[in-house]
């Protein structure tokens, strides 16, 4: 699969701070999720992505286009919402849409007719003639959004959209991020200290911790795997002759204390050939439960590493 | 489609070209100064003086108005002579009101964009910091050229149509005065605005603070001259810089005035032109420099 987004050897430095430490990563994902700690990197990789800085050493390229020569083409196809508060002010909310709209190179009328349907939806229809300098904090991240999609860009850079919004709030935020992603008409590139927003919204995900790339998954992967991976507690019965049974089936196992059994199916297994087989040989199932190795996991473990590196 | 839709959907329809939309900024910036009834009235006011003009020139040229009056003809010639000074006071008068101008619009071009975060949002498209810097520059240069070249050049137009064409050949130093006169004073004051802009986020301080490049920098340039017994105190002095530029260009090497009104300087404390040119440069290019410390998609923290 051709790659959203290609890092290759990307170094991005600050006078003599090294911020990205030569990069390597193809993101094919229809949304990646960009996590890591504070200070991990995950702001300065995109606004490397978007050309306000300059690498030192290697490149990106989004869509194919290099971020050192193509910069102006790839900020045609990106849209960007960016982390911090920004807007404004003494304009209405889709008077500021519309223009930037206008200045993404959308004729005057079809900013008008856009700028309108995409304040309609990210629910803030009713107060788009309002100054967005009176806007709620979740209203000026809505807001945020509505100029990052007006313009209908190819990939969606989301920095912390969810920052500062209360449950109901992050809830519409997140769900729009799916719908925009279940549509399947652009790439997301979400960055994030919040695991559950990654793991709601994204297939793939990046984690960074001190400019080193610490992991890089397919979430969809290991969603699929962790299904296959299962935790059981018996009771009564010979639970030596389950397990052999239960090899017979195909599974992979490992026998714990107290009845505890750790298996891994085979494809095709069902859950409910376990059941059969634990009545035959007169086991109970007391407990059963799918291993869940969580983006929590996934994120511990990458952070486990001293200097963050794969 | 219609906006109760609700829905995403990409854009497949046609772009505008990359080199106009500057013109976006302008464009939005009009329309917001537009409701602003102060300025409105200050710019609609800045026309009194070019009316006035035109009117001279009229009334010298028409024999009935001047028999109404009961003046005649070459008295009136005597009395205001359509020459250098009449054009060079007219420059200078809207000069001045153009540093009225851009110290009014200037500070609120840049400022709320910083504070708010907003340059961001405009560099994230395919829109460069030069495009956003000529887009705010625009702002300014397009009120102030309606102040200060446009009605110059009216007001010669309108003397060469009554003069004839001989008048208009032999002064056509007078236009280029005007029109390159009025860029140099719009690129230095519109540069001006836009750096002190980007470097004092709080609007009134930065209004203040142009007024306060031009009047205090004059009077420190006075005091240095005054103390120092020289004439180079007069480098801090933009309007001092300005006037020099301005005789040059409307007199050439045989001058006969020393500047425009508001623009003079005595004859014994004028900079030699090339200085005055260098000291213009310079400002230019601390200010370009001020900008692109400024202007930037996301702030560096070295």
């Amino acid at each position: 699969m051709d790659s959203v987004i290609e890092l290759d050897g990307l170094e991005v430095r600050f006078g003599q701070r090294v911020i990205l430490k030569k990069l390597k990563a193809a993101l094919t994902g229809r949304s990646v999720g960009l996590l890591g700690p504070n200070g991990a990197g995950k702001s300065t990789l995109i606004n490397t992505l978007l050309g306000f800085h300059k690498p030192s050493a290697g490149t990106a390229r989004i869509l194919g286009r290099d971020v050192r020569t193509q910069a102006r083409e790839i900020r045609s196809l990106v849209g960007y919402m960016p982390e911090n508060d920004a807007y404004i002010a003494s304009m209405t909310g889709v008077h500021m849409v519309r223009m930037m709209a206008e200045l993404s190179g959308l004729p005057r009328e079809h900013a008008i007719e856009r700028a309108h349907e995409a304040f309609f939806y990210v629910g803030l229809g009713e107060v788009r003639y309002r100054n967005i300098g009176t806007y709620s904090l979740g209203m000026k991240q809505a807001a945020k959004l509505a100029q990052a999609i007006a313009h209908g860009p190819k990939v969606l850079f989301l920095d912390e959209p969810t920052n500062g919004l209360d449950p109901p709030a992050r809830t519409r935020m997140i769900q729009l991020i799916q719908e925009i992603r279940d549509r399947g008409d652009l790439h997301i590139l979400l960055s994030s200290h919040l695991l559950h927003d990654v793991e709601d919204c994204c297939d793939q995900v990046l984690i960074l911790k001190d400019g080193n790339v610490a992991a890089f998954c397919n979430l969809e992967e290991e969603r699929r795997a962790n299904r296959r991976f299962l935790e059981l507690e018996t009771r009564g019965g010979n639970n030596g002759d389950f397990l052999a049974a239960v090899v017979k089936l195909g599974c992979e196992t490992a026998p714990g204390v107290q009845g505890r059994i750790k298996l891994v199916m085979p494809e095709g297994l069902e859950v409910r050939q376990l059941y059969e087989v634990a009545a035959g040989q007169n086991v109970q199932i007391r407990r059963l439960n799918h291993k869940r190795d969580s983006l929590e996991d996934i994120f511990l473990k990458a952070m486990e590493n001293p200097d963050g590196r794969l | 489609m219609a906006v109760y839709k609700k829905t995403y959907r990409p854009y497949e329809g046609e772009l505008t070209p990359s080199w106009s939309r500057f013109l976006v900024i302008p464009r939005y910036a009009f329309e917001e100064l537009h409701g602003k009834r102060f300025l409105t009235i200050f710019f609609l006011a800045s026309f009194i003086y070019p009316l006035i003009c035109a009117l001279i020139i009229y009334v010298q040229h028409n024999a009935s108005a001047l028999s109404l009056l009961g003046v005649q003809q070459q008295g009136a010639r005597g009395l205001i002579s359509i020459n250098v000074t009449f054009f060079m006071s007219l420059l200078g008068w809207q000069s001045m009101l153009a540093l009225f101008m851009a110290s009014f619009i200037g500070p609120g071009l840049v400022s709320p964009d910083l504070s708010n975060n907003a340059l961001s949002l405009y560099l994230a498209r395919p829109f460069s910091r030069v495009e956003y810097v000529i887009g705010k520059m625009s702002v300014l240069a397009i009120l102030m050229s309606l102040m200060t070249w446009i009605p110059g050049l009216l007001c010669f137009g309108l003397e060469g149509y009554l003069e004839g064409w001989q008048w208009m050949r032999d002064n056509a130093r007078l236009a280029s005065g005007v029109f390159f006169g009025s860029w140099v004073w719009i690129f230095i004051l519109a540069l001006l605005a836009l750096a002190l802009s980007a470097w004092v986020k709080w609007k009134p301080a930065a209004g203040g603070l142009m007024f306060g490049v031009f009047f205090v920098g004059s009077a420190f340039g006075a005091v240095i001259n005054a103390v120092q017994r020289t004439r180079w105190g007069n480098l801090f002095n933009i309007g001092h810089l300005i006037g020099v530029v301005w005789v040059q260009l409307f007199e050439g090497p045989n001058q006969t005035t020393n500047g425009a009104v508001f623009f003079r300087a005595a004859q014994d404390e004028v900079l030699p032109l090339w200085t005055c040119w260098m000291a213009l440069l310079a400002v230019a290019l601390i200010c370009l420099y001020m900008l692109a410390r400024k202007i930037r998609g996301a702030e560096v923290v070295r």
